[in-house]
């Protein structure tokens, strides 16, 4: 498994698009730059809509994986550049 | 001879430094390239299948951080009106490509009460694959700060008023539409 504590966990499984990614920008607004976000999603989309989010918004994905179904993403609030 | 030597603080400046400073420079303005975090959507389409590309499309530009706005005009107001849960219907007539649980000849299609049907039958689906609903993506787009503009002319042609719309829409004409979308690079008119 991991060894990455998470800051905040956003359950956005069941949800789909453009909701995880939507749900994902509102919990990021409330976290400081360095912590992270486990966020969880049963959205086939978010494969692609994760990583793209995560490019335009300066955050960082450190960590994708696949937990039977669920899709698990740690991500570190970046900067906003 | 002058040569490109020493400012105060002693390095030389190269050829290669400058164009490196320039090429620098050049990706950081592009990276800020403020057309590049600007969308404009005009949503002019009034059936439940339409009413979903520009709020998706807008909320999800809105979370991406990119400044947004979506211009409602002609049966696009259906979608911010205070009732699109009735207004927003869907029809099998002129619409070859909607998939149909059995062969359905336009004919039958045409029936009374076929667009109820229709329409209750999509609805289903979206609730059971959990899609999210009108409501939801205007919240969220709302949250979002994407700017919901409500065409004045329509709403002159067709006798809405302001107070017949959502909380939080916007009114404003071609003009106003047009100053924010030429500012973005990506403009989608569905």
């Amino acid at each position: 498994m991991t060894d990455i504590a998470e800051d905040k966990v956003l359950d956005a499984t069941g949800l789909l698009c453009p909701m995880p990614v939507v749900k994902a920008t509102k919990e990021m607004k409330s976290l400081d730059e360095g912590q992270v976000i486990k966020i969880l999603a049963t959205d086939r989309g978010a494969l692609a809509d994760f990583p793209a989010w995560a490019e335009d918004t300066g955050n960082k994905i450190l960590e994708q994986s696949e937990d039977g179904g669920t899709l698990v993403f740690y991500i570190r609030k970046g900067s906003e550049e | 001879m002058l040569q490109e030597t020493d400012v105060a603080v002693g390095t030389q400046v190269t050829e290669e430094d400058v164009r490196r400073i320039v090429r620098e420079e050049v990706e950081r303005a592009f990276k800020k390239d403020p057309g590049k975090n600007c969308a404009a959507i005009i949503a002019s389409k009034g059936t439940l299948d339409w009413s979903y590309p520009p709020l998706i499309l807008a909320t999800t530009a809105g979370a991406l951080g990119m400044e947004t706005s979506v211009f409602f005009t002609f049966y696009g107001l259906s979608i911010i009106h205070k009732e699109h849960n009735k207004l927003l219907r869907i029809g099998a007539v002129g619409n070859p490509a909607m998939p149909m649980p059995v062969p359905m000849p336009q004919l039958v299609a045409a029936l009374p009460g076929m667009v109820p049907l229709a329409t209750a039958m999509m609805k289903s689906k979206f609730k059971k694959k959990n899609v999210a609903t009108i409501d939801d993506l205007l919240e969220a787009a709302l949250e979002s700060d994407v700017k919901l503009i409500a065409c004045q002319m329509t709403m002159e042609v067709f006798g809405y008023a302001e107070s017949d719309f959502v909380d939080g829409v916007q009114f404003g004409g071609a003009a106003a539409f047009m100053s924010h979308a030429r500012k973005a690079h990506t403009t989608l008119f569905m």
